[in-house]
């Protein structure tokens, strides 16, 4: 079988590493080879996140290189739009509608891109784009914070991952008290991207 | 974080480098373990705290740290020190000074090198430390090979009577990868100092005796690298083959993954004989290894003809693309597809930046609004006439004070440096008064000494000391003032105000780090008066605050778009359609209130007061 990587991205806060780390997890299960690596800079909050996954046979560079990662799974748009080189041509693209701007833009310096300004971009590399409003599903929840697990059930439909192997790893990482939530916000996420139309 | 006390033997579990670090110095027998939190090597000590049988410490600096496992080994345990690169120059000395003793329990040092500097001032290249210091060096090049080779490292140690110095870089201390874990080592022996002063006293008479040991030892380490298990050929097809280490090792299989490899497990000393066998094989020789050409001038040096920083950048880490593009420049590869034309975009940077609620903001605020600084700002170069205010810097969070719109520092170079950069611009003779910022854990690793310098030498600068009361840039340890140690018990806490007033400091302030009207009049007579002074800025780190009261909005009747709140360069603070807002999901709400306090207009408020619902 051929290696799958994966390219996560998005901003300090939103839990890209907790979701690296299930996805890492779940490959771990399905007894692969697997490595995973961030770079966080030195930001606290609010700065960028990049996660990187591998799985398959035997992986060696646990970074992805460029215009290799199978599939780009965003939780912020404009970081989304930044770590695109990263993505193979005709790679899929798993984005959530949310953006967050960074002090350059909120300052009034700088101006944040539109959404047909992000998708031109990625489209120049996807093949396949899910932009997906997660937010306002999660929001429905009733914790908004389950948007990398929902983004997470949504991505389990693009892998080759079972469901058995998800589940078991989303139960060895998630605290009991908020498993519940993010089972249902996986589920929504399956959902979601099933409905979807591309792109 | 696993808790890794409770991963069995012969099973497989996905782990971080510095994870695998501290299981594999577990099971190898560690008893003593201290370091000093800095990235990318923090986790290691954060994990070896989990374990109940091993004492495990939150050093004051990196020098104590290899002191206490010193003394630990001296007692006959194994023991381990962990930092960042730059930590080891801290810590230099009593490394040089371990390599000339010798130890008892094994002594293994670990430096977590940080090549593109992710979080760091420089990227050394620590392999030379062990050049310097006659020591073996270890490099492990996955999760898997750090967990294997912490066994080793012990062993090594104690065979050829060593520190061993086990170096990673931030790739391999920050990825995770499979490791099968081992059943642990029982330990042997328990701890017992007995006294050889021609071994740990190094009088000169005993220390001469000793470098003759240390040469000695060198040579046997020469020969126990041509058999060691971390060094290994895998064979391959191809007119090149690579010598490679650590992380690179990686990026090499990816890039020539049938190539010749000379892995090497240990980079110091080198297995002269294999190298001399591995490249008498091949037609071209090249070494790919990050940062300096340690491993490649060594080659060179046996007179074998090698190559490759010639084409392998000795900037900045590696990449596979980096090591491809570096390939096909040098003729090794064919130009592939890989590096297509990408148009790079113009896209809105995210530079790191204060949190909201961060207690350092108001203090650079206020520095900002001193009469004197404004006149340094706007004098620039030219500034001879009129006294200015300079403002020495130094490591941790507040050093993004330095950037727009606060602009609060002049200097940042290493750890404690603000004090003695300060003295040593003052005694220079600028007419400029000088304040030096430094964070409460800095000040504690490396501040005092240069206080009591700044007090004995007749200084009359301000020291300003941060103390939110932890060590927060890398993911919020207890020090010495906090009274908290690694293991999270409460231990006894060391008083900023009663170490500063014991070193002779008269003129010492302790204020509100969240009170701008405090900040400024304290700036303000600490820079008018000729005696040395001390103010200590105190205010919890926002992130370990529970967010309390509601948070703080703006009345658009009275905004007047002044600006002057976005001097304080808080992430909560925007420009929304038109108008300034305050994001309510990161406001800190009474936690801070600095906003509030800058208005000049009275337009920030919370609803029912100041403002108008």
């Amino acid at each position: 079988m051929k290696n799958i990587s994966v390219l996560m991205t998005g901003i300090g806060g939103q839990g890209i590493i907790l979701a690296s780390d299930i996805l890492a997890d779940t490959a771990l299960r399905m007894g692969w080879d697997v490595k995973k690596t961030d770079s966080i800079g030195m930001a606290q909050r609010g700065g960028s996140v990049i996660s990187h996954v591998r799985m398959g046979e035997a992986v060696n560079s646990p970074l992805i290189p460029v215009g290799k990662a199978d599939v780009l799974f965003g939780m912020e748009k404009l970081e989304a739009a930044r770590s695109c080189p990263f993505l193979v041509s005709g790679g899929k693209a798993l984005i959530s509608n949310y953006g967050s701007p960074p002090l350059s833009v909120t300052s009034g310096g700088g101006k944040y891109p539109a959404d047909e300004v992000i998708l031109d971009i990625i489209r120049k590399r996807a093949g396949e784009i899910f932009f997906i409003d997660g937010i306002t599903k999660v929001a429905d929840l009733g914790n908004i914070r389950t948007l990398n697990v929902f983004l997470l059930g949504a991505l389990s439909v693009l892998l080759p991952l079972s469901l058995e192997a998800w589940k078991e790893s989303l139960e060895a990482r998630l605290p009991q008290r908020i498993l519940d939530i993010n089972l249902a916000a996986f589920s929504l996420g399956q959902k979601e991207i099933k409905n979807a139309g591309v792109d | 974080m696993h808790n890794i006390e409770q991963l069995e033997a012969g099973k497989t579990f996905l782990l971080s480098g510095n994870e695998a670090i501290a299981l594999g110095a577990y099971h190898a027998g560690l008893k003593v373990a201290a370091a000093y939190p800095g990235t990318p090597s923090t986790e290691i000590l954060e994990n070896l705290a989990q374990f109940d049988s091993v004492y495990a410490e939150w050093s004051t600096n990196e020098k104590v740290a290899v002191e206490v496992a010193m003394g630990a080994s001296y007692a006959g345990v194994r023991c381990l020190a962990s930092m960042k690169h730059v930590g080891l120059n801290v810590a230099a000395d009593p490394l040089l000074s371990a390599s000339i003793t010798g130890i008892n329990g094994g002594l293994v040092i670990v430096s977590a090198d940080d090549p593109g500097m992710h979080s760091s001032q420089n990227e050394q290249d620590n392999r030379h430390y062990a050049r310097l210091a006659k020591i073996p060096v270890l490099e492990p090049y996955d999760s898997q090979s750090a967990y294997d080779f912490m066994f080793l490292a012990f062993d090594i140690s104690e065979q050829f009577d060593t520190p061993v110095l086990f170096r990673t870089t931030t790739r391999i201390s920050h990825s995770k990868s499979v490791v099968r874990v081992r059943e642990a080592l029982s330990v042997k022996g328990k701890a017992l100092f007995t006294a050889n002063c021609e071994k740990f006293v190094m009088l000169p008479a005993y220390a001469r005796k000793r470098h003759v040991a240390v040469e000695e030892r060198m040579k046997e380490l020469k020969r126990y690298a041509e058999t060691s298990p971390v060094n290994g050929i895998l064979e391959g097809q191809g007119l090149a083959g690579i010598i490679t280490c650590g992380i690179s090792f990686q990026y090499v299989k990816e890039v020539f993954p049938n190539a010749p490899i000379l892995r090497l497990g240990m980079t110091y000393p080198l297995p002269e004989r294999m190298i001399r066998g591995f490249a008498s094989r091949i037609e071209k020789l090249i070494v790919v290894e990050e940062l300096d050409p340690f491993v490649e001038e060594i080659v060179k040096s046996m007179g074998v003809e090698v190559s490759g920083k010639s084409f392998i950048p000795i900037t900045g880490e590696l990449s596979p693309e980096i090591v491809a593009s570096s390939a096909i420049k040098a003729g090794l590869l064919k130009e592939t597809a890989i590096m297509d034309d990408f148009c790079k975009v113009d896209l809105p940077q995210r530079p790191p930046s204060l949190c909201p609620g961060c207690p350092h903001r108001g203090l650079f605020y206020a520095l900002g609004k001193n009469p004197r600084r404004i006149r340094k700002k706007a004098s620039g170069a030219s500034s001879q006439v009129q006294s200015g205010l300079v403002v020495t810097g130094d490591i941790g969070c507040y050093t993004l004070g330095a950037l727009p719109p606060l602009g609060g520092l002049d200097t940042c170079a290493c750890m404690g440096a603000s004090i003695g950069h300060a003295l040593g611009i003052e005694k220079a003779g600028v007419t400029d008064k000088v304040v030096a910022v430094i964070g409460d854990s800095t000040f504690m690793h490396s501040g005092l000494t240069s206080l009591a310098d700044a007090v004995y030498n007749r200084s009359s600068i301000t020291v300003v000391i941060l103390d939110n009361m932890t060590t927060a840039m890398t993911g919020h340890q207890g020090h010495p003032g906090t009274g908290i140690n690694a293991k999270g018990e409460k231990m006894q806490a060391v008083s900023l105000e009663n170490a500063v007033r014991g070193i002779g400091v008269e003129d010492v302030l302790v204020i509100d780090a969240f009170d701008i009207k405090a900040l400024r009049d304290a700036i303000a007579t600490a820079t008018d008066s000729d005696k040395l002074s001390v103010v200590i800025v105190r205010g919890e780190c926002a992130p370990l605050r529970r967010r309390s009261g509601a948070s703080r909005i703006i009345d658009n009747t009275r905004c007047t778009q002044c600006n002057t709140c976005f001097k304080l360069a808080c992430p909560a603070i925007q420009y929304q359609g038109g108008s300034v807002y305050i994001d309510p999901d990161l406001c800190a709400g009474d936690n801070c209130g600095l906003c509030e306090q800058v208005c000049p207009v009275g337009a920030i408020g919370v609803i029912g007061k100041a403002v108008a619902e």
